[in-house]
Formats: C-alpha cells, sequence, structure tokens
C-alpha cells in the first residue's frame, strides 16, 4: 500500500538528491569526452613517428607510449565504441531481461518457470567466464560483446522486473482494467509499464555500470577491442607493461573509467532512492 | 526441502553442462584442424577425429564429455594436445590460496563494517562508508588493480611486486610479498558489495517488530542483538557471502591477468587466445559448479537458521 | 462470555462509574470511591477471579503524563500537549484513528520515540512506590538507557499490535517468556521463574505444559500469538500495561476472548492499563477511562460511560456514529429505511465538508417510533419468507425467486419503489481448489433498490462469491442471471451490456487506482470500453460521477496521491457508477478506512442507492455494520450458507450456531449499557 504522495515527479525526487547530481555531472563529463574527444585529436593514433615511451610534454602533451604513438590522441579518440557498445549491451540486456521478466510475471505457470530457471542456469556462469566462452568460440568481434555481455545482464534485470511485475499485477487496478475488459497490450501500457518504471530505470543505470566494466575488462584482457584500435580498456593493457616509465598511459583511461562507472552507479542509486517507497530494490543489485 | 534444493542445484548443473557443451557446436571449422594446425595430414586428421570421437552425434559427444566430468577427466586440450587435467592441475592450488585469503579477510571486514553501518544509520560514520562502497562498487576489477599498482608498486611508493614471479619448481606463496596486491584488489571488489547488502540486511532486522519488542522488555542491548536480532541475519548474510564467493570465482580471471599470477584466471586467458576451448569449457564448469556449490550451502544455512522452514523441512 | 454475563457486568460497571464520576467533571474522577469500585467489580465477577489472590497497589496513580509533545525531528508536531493518569486497576482506553498519534504516546510512556521522532516537551512521572521493581519516583523520560531498560518489561510492560511480527520467529515462546523474567531478575530461581512462566501461561488461558514452551511462534494461531504477547507483558506482574490495538485482526470470537483476558489480568493484579485502539465498541467492553485523540491532542476524556453515552466533543460523536450498533437494531427492525446512520461526512475525512454535517446526528434512541413501526409492518411480512439455504444449504431457485415479492410487500416502508424482481439471481453456485470447496451451491437474490449483506470471515468465501457475480472469477459451476439470462462466468465473455449493468467496487481504494493515471483517466475507461462517447462525453460523465459521490468534478484531473482514502474510495465507487448499473457489488469496500470515514463511505452508499435505485451486495466480516445498510443478510461459512433472509429476522432469530456466536462475540456499545 503506497499510501504516500506521489504529488512530486519521479524525476524531480531523483534529482533532489545530491548524488544524482554528481552522477550527471561525472557521466556527462566522460560522455563529452568520448564524444567529442575523437573531433579533438591532435595528433596520430596510429604507429607514430615520435619516440617511444616519450616522456610527457617532451613529446605531446602526455608523451607517447611503448609504440611511440601518442597518448593524448588515443585517449582522446578511444572511447566512444567502450561507450557505444556498453549502452547496447545494456538496452539488449534490460530489453530481453524486462521483456521476460514481464512476461514471467503476466502469464505465469509453466512459462515462468522456465524463463525463470533459464536465468538461474545462466546465473551460475559469471558473466565474465561466459563472455570468454563465448569470444574463444564466436572470435572477439563487437556483435559478440554486445550479444554475450547483454544476454548475461538478462536473467538478473528478468529477476526485478519479474518481481516489480508481480507487485503491480497483484494490484486491484489491474484487475479492474481487466474487468472493464481493456485489452492486454493496453494493459500493459498504461497500468504495467508506468509502474515498474522505477525499478526499472534503476536496472538500466546498474547494468549500465556493469557493461561498462565487463567491455572495458574484454578489452583489457586482450579479448575485447582488437589493436591498433584506440581504446581506453586495451590502452590499460598496452601500457600496463611500461607503467613505471610511462604511467599516464594507464592512468587517463583508469581515470575515464572511473569517473563514468562511478557516475552511472551514483545515477543508478540515486534513482533506487527515489523509487524506493514504491517498490522495494535496496541496495542489492546483483552484479 | 534440503533435498528439494540439492535437486535443483544437480538440475542446473546439468543444464549448465549442456550450454557450455553447445558453445563447442558454435565452433567454425573442425576442432581437428585447430589442433593440429593447417599443415595436418588428412591421415593425422582422421585418427585425432577418431580419438576425440568427432565422428559421433552430438549428444553422444555430450555424454562422454559429461561423463569424464563426473569422473575428473575434463578432456584433452585442443592447443596442447594433452589432457586438461595435467594444464590445470598446478594451477588450482594457486587460484584456491588466492581466493582463500581473500575470502577470509573480506567477509568478516564485510559483516562487520556492514553491521556497524547499519547500527548507525543516518550518521556520518554511515553515511561515509556508504558513499565509499557505493563509489567501489561502481568499479571493475582491473581499475582497482590498477590503481593499487599505481599507488603500491609503481608509481608512488615502491613496496610491492607488481607482478608475480613464479619460476619453475616455486610455489606462489614462495613469496608471500607478491600476494598482497592480488588479495587486496579482489577484497577492495567484493567488500563494498558485502557491506551494501549486509547493512541493507541489518537494517531490516533491527527495524522488525520483534527487535523493537525485544528492546520494549527491557533486554540489555547485547542481548537485544545477539539473540533477537542476528539469527534472523544469519540467512539473508549466508546468501550474501555465497554470492560474493561466487563472484571472487569470476573476479579472478582479471585479477590473476593483471597481476600475471598463475592460476586458473590466468590459463583461462590464455586459452581463449588460444582458442582452446576444451580448457574454456573445463574452467567454465569448475567455476559454475563452484557458484551452484556455495549457493546450495547458503541455502542450507538458511533453512537451518529458519524454525520455520526448518520445521517445515523435517515434514 | 456469554451474553447476558456481559451485559450484566457492562451494567454493573456503569452504575459505578455513572455514581462515581459526574458526567460534567470528567477529568475529576473521584479517586477514592474508585478503590471501592474496583473492589466491587471483582466481586461482580466473582467466579472468575478469587479474591484472595488480588494484591493491592498502595498507590493511587500510577503514571502520570504531563504536557507531552513529541514531534518529527524537525518537523511537525504528532503530540501536541497530551497529558494523562494512568490508575492501578483501571484502563484507559486512547482512542483514535491512523494517524492519531496514538501509539506514539503509549510507546513515550516507556521513553520509546521510533526513529525520527523526538521529545519536545513534557513529563512521564512514574509515581513513587507504583513499582515494586523501582520504587522512588522518576519522569521517564529523564533516565539513562539503562535506568529506562529496568522499567520496560518489568514495571511497564508492552502488548504489540501484531504479534505475528513482535514475536520472535526464531525463539521458542517459553523462552520469550522466561528471558523477561530472567532480564528483571524475577523469582530467586530458574525454578521460580519456571514456575512464573507456567503460571502466567496458564493466566492467559493456553497450555503451560513444557511441550507447548517449546513451540515456535509460526505453530501457533494469531489469537494464541497474542496470549503469549500478553502472558510476556504480566510475566513480572508489572504496575503498569500498554496494550496497542492488541486484536486488530483477529476475528470476533478471538478479540472477545483476548480482551476478556486483558480485562481480568488487569483488575486481577491492580495494573493500570492504557489501551490503544480505534474501536469504541471495544473501548465499551474493557475501558474504564477514555480519552479521545485527534491529530495529537486529546479532544475529549472522562470515564468510559460518559463518554460513550454523552459525548461533547463533535470527534467523539463522529466516532460513535461510526460504530455499528447491535442494539438499536434490535428495536429498530429492518425496514427498508435501514436504521439511518446519519450523514457523517465529518470534517475528519480529510479535513472537508461541514463541521455541522457531525451533528446531533445519530440520537441513542435510534429506535425511532418510524423505525419501529416499520420494523413490525415488515416483520410481519417477512415472517412467511423461507429462508433460502438455511437449512439443506440451497433451495429451489424458482421457488426462492417468487417468494420475494412477499418480503418486501404493502407493509414495507420507506421509499422502496425499486422492482422486487431479482436484478441478479445467482444459483448452486460451486466452486473448489483442488479438494477444497470455497463456494458450496449457493443460491440467492439481489432486487433492485435491495441491499444484500454477505457476511463472513476470512476464508469463508465471500470475496470469491462476490468476484463470481462480478464475473472476476470465472472459474464457477452453476448459474448468474442478469434479469433472468444466464451470464458468461468471466467479464470478457459477457456483453458490453451485461458487463455495465454489473459494477464491482474493490476493497482497498489504496490498490484498485492506478496511481500513475489521474482520476479522470482512471474513471472513464468503463466508458471508453463502450465505445460510444467521445472523449469530450466521457469527460462530462465523470465529472457527473465524481459529483454524485460528493467528491466535485474538480477531482478530475488529480492522481490517487494527492487524495486521503476516504476520497479514494469515493473516486473507486464513480468508476463503477459512470456506466449507471443496475448492480453494484462492494467488497468490504470500507475495511481500509478509518472508522469515521467509514460512516460516511456507507451513508454515500444509501443515497445513492435511494436516488438510483441500486441492487448491492455489500460483503463484509463486520457483522454489526449489517444492520445499517442491508435488507436482506447472508451469512457465508466455509462456503456454505448458512443463513439467508431478511437483516432483521437473522439478527434477531439467527438459526445457525456459526451466526449466533458470530453476534454473541461481536463487542457493541451496549456492553457499557
Amino acid at each position: 500500500m503506497s499510501a504516500q504522495r506521489t504529488s512530486e515527479s519521479f524525476t524531480r525526487r531523483v534529482l533532489r538528491q545530491p548524488a544524482a547530481k554528481l552522477g550527471i555531472v561525472l557521466t556527462a563529463l566522460v560522455l563529452l569526452l568520448a564524444v567529442l574527444g575523437p573531433l579533438a585529436v591532435p595528433a596520430w593514433t596510429g604507429y607514430g613517428t615520435n619516440s617511444f615511451a616519450g616522456k610527457p610534454f617532451q613529446t605531446g602533451v602526455f608523451g607517447t607510449d611503448n609504440l611511440g604513438r601518442d597518448v593524448l590522441s588515443r585517449f582522446l579518440a578511444g572511447g566512444w565504441r567502450l561507450l557505444l557498445y556498453s549502452a547496447l549491451a545494456t538496452v539488449v540486456g534490460v530489453g530481453l531481461g524486462a521483456v521476460l521478466g514481464m512476461l514471467a510475471a503476466l502469464r505465469g505457470g509453466w512459462l515462468d518457470s522456465v524463463i525463470m530457471r533459464c536465468g538461474d542456469v545462466l546465473l551460475a556462469i559469471p558473466q565474465l567466464v561466459f563472455a570468454l566462452l563465448a569470444v574463444t568460440v564466436l572470435g572477439p568481434q563487437g556483435w559478440v560483446l554486445v550479444l554475450v555481455i547483454g544476454v548475461t545482464h538478462a536473467p538478473r534485470v528478468a529477476r526485478v522486473i519479474r518481481a516489480a511485475t508481480a507487485g503491480v499485477v497483484a494490484e486491484d487496478y489491474v484487475l479492474a482494467s481487466q474487468m472493464y475488459g481493456v485489452p492486454q497490450w493496453k494493459i500493459l501500457g498504461r497500468d504495467v509499464v508506468p509502474n515498474i518504471m522505477g525499478p526499472l530505470m534503476v536496472e538500466v543505470g546498474l547494468r549500465l555500470t556493469y557493461s561498462i566494466g565487463a567491455v572495458a575488462s574484454l578489452s583489457f584482457l586482450g579479448l575485447g577491442m582488437q589493436p591498433p584500435t584506440p581504446d581506453w580498456g586495451l590502452m590499460i593493457n598496452e601500457n600496463r607493461i611500461a607503467l613505471s616509465l610511462q604511467p599516464w598511459g594507464v592512468i587517463l583511461p583508469v581515470i575515464a573509467i572511473a569517473v563514468l562507472t562511478v557516475g552511472t552507479n551514483l545515477i543508478a542509486d540515486a534513482v533506487a532512492g527515489a523509487s524506493a517507497g514504491r517498490v522495494r530494490t535496496t541496495g542489492k543489485g546483483t552484479r | 526441502m534440503i533435498l528439494k534444493r540439492l535437486g535443483i542445484s544437480v538440475f542446473v548443473l546439468l543444464a549448465v553442462s549442456l550450454l557450455v557443451f553447445f558453445f563447442t557446436l558454435l565452433l567454425p571449422g573442425d576442432p581437428a584442424q585447430a589442433i593440429l594446425g593447417q599443415q595436418a595430414t588428412p591421415e593425422r586428421l582422421a585418427a585425432l577425429r577418431e580419438q576425440l570421437d568427432l565422428n559421433a552425434p552430438w549428444y553422444e559427444r555430450y555424454l562422454s564429455w559429461l561423463g569424464g566430468l563426473l569422473v575428473g577427466d575434463l578432456g584433452t586440450s585442443a592447443a596442447t594436445g594433452g589432457s586438461v587435467n595435467a594444464l590445470l592441475a598446478s594451477k588450482v592450488s594457486a587460484s584456491v590460496v588466492l581466493m582463500a585469503i581473500a575470502a577470509v579477510i573480506a567477509i568478516p571486514v564485510g559483516l562487520l563494517l556492514g553491521t556497524w553501518s547499519a547500527m548507525r544509520r543516518g550518521r556520518a560514520a554511515d553515511q561515509g562508508l556508504t558513499g565509499i562502497s557505493l563509489v567501489l562498487a561502481a568499479l571493475p576489477e582491473f581499475v582497482i588493480g590498477v590503481a593499487l599498482t599505481t599507488l603500491l608498486s609503481t608509481t608512488v611508493f615502491r613496496l610491492l611486486p607488481s607482478v608475480t614471479m613464479a619460476a619453475p619448481g616455486t610455489r606462489v606463496w614462495d613469496y608471500p610479498l607478491q600476494l598482497i596486491l592480488p588479495t587486496l584488489t579482489l577484497i577492495l571488489v567484493v567488500v563494498p558489495y558485502m557491506i551494501r547488502m549486509t547493512r541493507t540486511t541489518m537494517a531490516d532486522v533491527l527495524d522488525s517488530g520483534y527487535v523493537e519488542m525485544a528492546r520494549l522488555k527491557g533486554l540489555p542491548e547485547r542481548q537485544v542483538i545477539f539473540k533477537h536480532a542476528l539469527p534472523h541475519a544469519i540467512g539473508p548474510v549466508a546468501q550474501v557471502i555465497a554470492m560474493q564467493l561466487a563472484w571472487l570465482a569470476g573476479g579472478i580471471v582479471v585479477v590473476e591477468f593483471l597481476f600475471r599470477y598463475p592460476g586458473l584466471g590466468q590459463a583461462m586467458v590464455d586459452a581463449v587466445n588460444t582458442r582452446d576451448v576444451q580448457v574454456v569449457q573445463a574452467l567454465s564448469m569448475i567455476i559454475a559448479a563452484f557458484y551452484v556449490i556455495v549457493n546450495l550451502l547458503a541455502d542450507v544455512v538458511g533453512i537451518l537458521a529458519n524454525p520455520k522452514l526448518r520445521t517445515e523441512s523435517r515434514s | 462470555m456469554r451474553r447476558s454475563e456481559q451485559r450484566a457486568r457492562a451494567a454493573a460497571r456503569a452504575n459505578a462509574s455513572g455514581a462515581n464520576a459526574p458526567r460534567n467533571a470528567p477529568k475529576a474522577t473521584g479517586r477514592g470511591s474508585d478503590r471501592a469500585t474496583a473492589g466491587r467489580r471483582a466481586d461482580d465477577r466473582g467466579g472468575v477471579v478469587p479474591r484472595a489472590v488480588v494484591p493491592r497497589a498502595s498507590v493511587d496513580t500510577a503514571i502520570t503524563v504531563s504536557h507531552l509533545s513529541v514531534g518529527v525531528a524537525g518537523g511537525e508536531l504528532i503530540l501536541d500537549d497530551v497529558s494523562f493518569r494512568l490508575h492501578p486497576g483501571r484502563i484507559l482506553a486512547l482512542v483514535g484513528e491512523s494517524g492519531s498519534g496514538k501509539t506514539t504516546a503509549a510507546l513515550a510512556c516507556m521513553n520509546h520515540l521510533r526513529a525520527g521522532l523526538e521529545l519536545r516537551r513534557g513529563t512521564v512521572e512514574l509515581h513513587a512506590g507504583a513499582s515494586r521493581f523501582h520504587p522512588e519516583a522518576v519522569d521517564l523520560l529523564t533516565l539513562t538507557e539503562r535506568g529506562t531498560r529496568g522499567l520496560r518489561g518489568g514495571t511497564i510492560a508492552y502488548v504489540p499490535q501484531d504479534p505475528a511480527l513482535s514475536l520472535n520467529g526464531s525463539l521458542r515462546v517459553g523462552e520469550q517468556i522466561a528471558e523477561v523474567l530472567r532480564a528483571h531478575e524475577f523469582g530467586r530461581d530458574a525454578r521460580e521463574r519456571d514456575a512464573r512462566v507456567a503460571e502466567v501461561l496458564t493466566e492467559v488461558g493456553l497450555p503451560s505444559d513444557r511441550a507447548y514452551q517449546r513451540r515456535f511462534p509460526h505453530e501457533l494461531s494469531g489469537g494464541q500469538q497474542q496470549r503469549i504477547g500478553i502472558a510476556m507483558a504480566f510475566a513480572c506482574r508489572p504496575a503498569v500495561i500498554i496494550l496497542d490495538e492488541p486484536t486488530t485482526g483477529l476475528d470476533v470470537a478471538t478479540q472477545d476472548l483476548v480482551l476478556k483476558t486483558v480485562y481480568e489480568l488487569t483488575t486481577k493484579h491492580d495494573v493500570a492499563g492504557l489501551y490503544i485502539t480505534h474501536d469504541l465498541a471495544v473501548v465499551a467492553q474493557v475501558a474504564d477511562d477514555v480519552a479521545v485523540m485527534l491529530r495529537g491532542t486529546i479532544v475529549e476524556r472522562g470515564a468510559a460511560w460518559d463518554v460513550l453515552h454523552h459525548p461533547e466533543h463533535p470527534y467523539t460523536r463522529t466516532l460513535l456514529d461510526a460504530v455499528p450498533d447491535m442494539a438499536g437494531a434490535r428495536e429498530m427492525g429492518g425496514g427498508p429505511a435501514v436504521a439511518p446512520v446519519h450523514s457523517v461526512r465529518a470534517p475528519w475525512d480529510d479535513g472537508r465538508g461541514g463541521d455541522d454535517d457531525a451533528g446531533p446526528s445519530r440520537s441513542r434512541d435510534a429506535s425511532t417510533p418510524r423505525g419501529g413501526e416499520a420494523a413490525r409492518g415488515r416483520g410481519s411480512g417477512v415472517v412467511v419468507e423461507p429462508r433460502a439455504g438455511t437449512e439443506a444449504g440451497g433451495s429451489d431457485p424458482s421457488r426462492d425467486a417468487s417468494e420475494v415479492p412477499a418480503a418486501s410487500g404493502p407493509g414495507t416502508a420507506g421509499g422502496d419503489r425499486a422492482s422486487v424482481e431479482p436484478v441478479v439471481a445467482v444459483r448452486e453456485l460451486w466452486m473448489a481448489y483442488g479438494p477444497a470447496v470455497i463456494l458450496d451451491g449457493i443460491s440467492m437474490d439481489l432486487p433492485a433498490g435491495r441491499t444484500t449483506m454477505l457476511l463472513g470471515e476470512s476464508g469463508s468465501g465471500k470475496t470469491t462469491l462476490s468476484r463470481s457475480v462480478a464475473g472476476l472469477n470465472d472459474r464457477y459451476t452453476g448459474q448468474v442471471l442478469l434479469d433472468g439470462h444466464v451470464l458468461a462466468p468471466g467479464t470478457r465473455q459477457r456483453t458490453r451490456e451485461q458487463r455495465q449493468r454489473i459494477q464491482y467496487v474493490f476493497q482497498s481504494p489504496f490498490s484498485s487506482l492506478n496511481p500513475r493515471r489521474s482520476i479522470g483517466d482512471s474513471l472513464q475507461v468503463p466508458l471508453e470500453m463502450n465505445g460510444e462517447l467521445s472523449r469530450a462525453q466521457r469527460r462530462a460523465a465523470v465529472a457527473d460521477a465524481l459529483d454524485a459521490v460528493r467528491l466535485g468534478r474538480s477531482y478530475i484531473d488529480r492522481r490517487p496521491g494527492d487524495l486521503s482514502g476516504g476520497e479514494r474510495q469515493r473516486a473507486a465507487v464513480a468508476r463503477a457508477l459512470v456506466n449507471a448499473p443496475s448492480l453494484l457489488v462492494c467488497d468490504e469496500i470500507t475495511s481500509a478506512l478509518d472508522v469515521s470515514v467509514q460512516a460516511s463511505v456507507i451513508e454515500l452508499l444509501r443515497e445513492l442507492q435511494r436516488e438510483r435505485g441500486l441492487a448491492m451486495l455489500f460483503v463484509t466480516h463486520n457483522i454489526a455494520l449489517a444492520r445499517h445498510i442491508s435488507h436482506r443478510l447472508a451469512v457465508l461459512e466455509h462456503g456454505k450458507l448458512v443463513e439467508y433472509g431478511p437483516t432483521d429476522t437473522v439478527l434477531r432469530d439467527p438459526r445457525h450456531e456459526y451466526t449466533r456466536s458470530l453476534l454473541e462475540h461481536v463487542p457493541t456499545l451496549e456492553s457499557a449499557g
């Protein structure tokens, strides 16, 4: 029973939390960097003519890596793929998970059991391990990363959305709509979806955070983006050998990824806080 | 009830094995070709196919693979041609040591900080801890690992080795110093989650009617916490621990790779690079089995800690 | 407790308090003579309470609460200058609705403020000598944590509202009682404490053997759990006991037993009781004194009999009007006018409406001559009517239907000009879940302009039956007929016109309106599905319906979250009305509302019925409510119709044991006189 007054709009309640503002600023910062960065690349990102492992301010602002490539240029050019793939994986994961979760809750019965048991099976393999299995067989292509990360998100999202939907479906207003003969799709659109938006938005934020982590981790392992693509995860992998000589090639992308994931996680947390009164999601996000 | 959980676990493991096996079917090309390379003679290919049972239909191959798993035979490595068991044997202990140290430190720290945070809800200490754990929880393992390396090993302080020395014939724990960074990374990955989840669990328990009632009965605070609150937290906390242990099993992949630690995770990355499907499959199954077992144990603990479930399971 | 005994006791008490506490000086209850009263009361109840064991408290007052103000930290006041005294051997009932601050006040007596609340002002004085554990006088609110702990449970004990939440599910019930004794060092050794656990279990009427003590709370019924809670509270023989709506969620028979236990133990052991409730009928049964709370202040106080019979504050009157009154019913009879619950759209229903509405209202002598005549007139007409389904669990439907006119023959008084043909008839409805039979051959008629009340406790099948009629449950066998035509089981199979004519109002208005849609959007759905009206026409119809339920059209663009419970329920009724239905099925529609709001919603339904000649099926578990709105009463037990006939007849002469037990245990005002 949510007797609370809901006159204040949901967005406003999210924004009232300082964590949300900070999160939005951080995320927007990295987003701008990743999107506008490629347009502002000062030098060639490929194999350079510069000296190897150049010191900052001598060759380029942040020096060059051990292959003689300009660190700043590769940094500016190396963010958009990570963001794009993470966003796509999130769309796939939350989309698939939300549809399956709602289906399980609305249809119930054997379909519910089948969906949730399949989810249990997927959950038994850690996301990264599953991704490695897929990459082994299918190769480190972009669509493989998006698909495998999305698919492994799905059961986690489905669990949350199923619980939220079940809560809404148990409400009498859904029964009332059915009683008045409102078609199923309209009930879904009017009664169900608007009332699970809170948990759904939380999932978007959480899954985005974990997608970024997963895509970047795979690139870091050398199993995501492939050389010579400029990419933050890959840059860390390539430059960590010379970490003591040329730390910027590692530090810049690490900071960017850290700021980004912290930003999205802060937003997710603020959304969860704002929707806590309605459907309990708590801080127990499953990774 | 416990038997039912056991049944579910077995079912999940079987389904996982089917899923993992399914990936080999997706493998483009011929595994025998992959093992022997482009220069292989047709006779040798045929012989290997025979040896690997590749001519049999997929379900027969699945069953023989599964049968092998059950008796501890993990198959033949496509990359080396040797047995997967031999390849992984030496790495298992290294990984187990890493995870065990991380778990032994992380679990009490996470539970204590989470409980402490829940008990001082709303105060500055709680808010600070919640904020820090929120930030840490967002960071991927390698970000934490690289940050620690920069801080403690390469750039700021030069205290600890950044990579693991594993000369042949030595064991990783012969040089304890080199274990510090990998375990610290794993701990920092897991602890924030434990804090957050324990805090939520404990907050629910502390807000409950029976804890309020225990206080209104005039019981000493120690008794309220240890006799009335904690027993209710055991089940949920066991779940928290199980989830984090399972996460450690996945987290070692990145951490071992980062620190060149000669364990299962490193072996996995190597196997992926050489497209050694058998090894990746075997490791996936080991990790999945670990996940299922830990979760089963947590469920059992939850059932035993709850008189209601306990009595139901008896009848 | 036998009804007669109950009445005798109540009468005795009424005499006593009437004599001692002059009506116009409610605060000055003569203490001296009250001592005598307590003694006399114990005598009155001699059989129940052995005199010898009654320990006498040596003080007059146990606790004095003075000028207590509590607020939300940094926010508004929850309690505003609340003062009251608790006397040994007497129970003070603190009466109020949700949000009135009564629980906050009760917990403050134990120096316990829930999270987010802060003390602004006031003292809670424990008088010298009131407690064996704490001889000196002390202001509880200034005590240290340690000092407070020493008093809680031992000197001042608490019985929680919901034992299912407050008993620890992982501890055996015996241990939960024993630990209070240990914490307060009751008795000399473990043996004495064990003996006390067994003794207190017996006192609350539970088995005291080892095996019972080793049970876990989930192995007990709700009523037993609550008695464990009471045993826990009485274990240390406290000086003060605070009971926070301990009977919420219990059925009437169990409630009666719990109230009896509480009453006995407080008088027997000379304990000062504070009883929190929203139900004045309960007050009549247990309390000596009453304080009525409204939004954090006490608006009226005095001896229970005085307040219940001569309320001064309009809010108290509203609360009283909301108490369904069985006594009036007996003389009043069940004319179609039904017992007039006077217009009680109180200002407390969300601060809207006029003050004078609550007016002098429901006069004590509700047995107006008109009502009496009607009763007799109707009664004679009614006797002929076969009590359908009473004995055999179902009678010949056609015969039953033909008898209906007789029931509302010319003798019927009131503006009942509606058709007597049943709008909807139910024939041999049967349904089972596996081996459990939910509905067992039910037949009844729902004539226009008449209300049929469907009574039963949870699990009796009453909601299933009402949903079957409304088409929300399609798994029954048997027939539901609308104007003689058999309806398909589910709403989706029924025609648009059939759907339109039977409307259903849900139990909880907090659940039946989509919080994300405006009232207007939600209310136009039935019209939208008819597909006959344009958007503008639908909006106009919705506005009219909002007017009809006395909400006003200004509510059309609001969201449910901006409305109070009573307003939401009116909106939900409006949704059922937009289609101009013939039958309104109301499923416990008042149970989620505060008592004063309940009365106004019921009044609304009566007015609507009068205006529109609606047939109504009103589902409830509240038997006393039946009197006020129903023409016919159907009692359901385990899916069987055990009683069916004119309300008046059934109430006066219940045939079935189950109905009799329901009637016997229902707490009503007349238990006070």
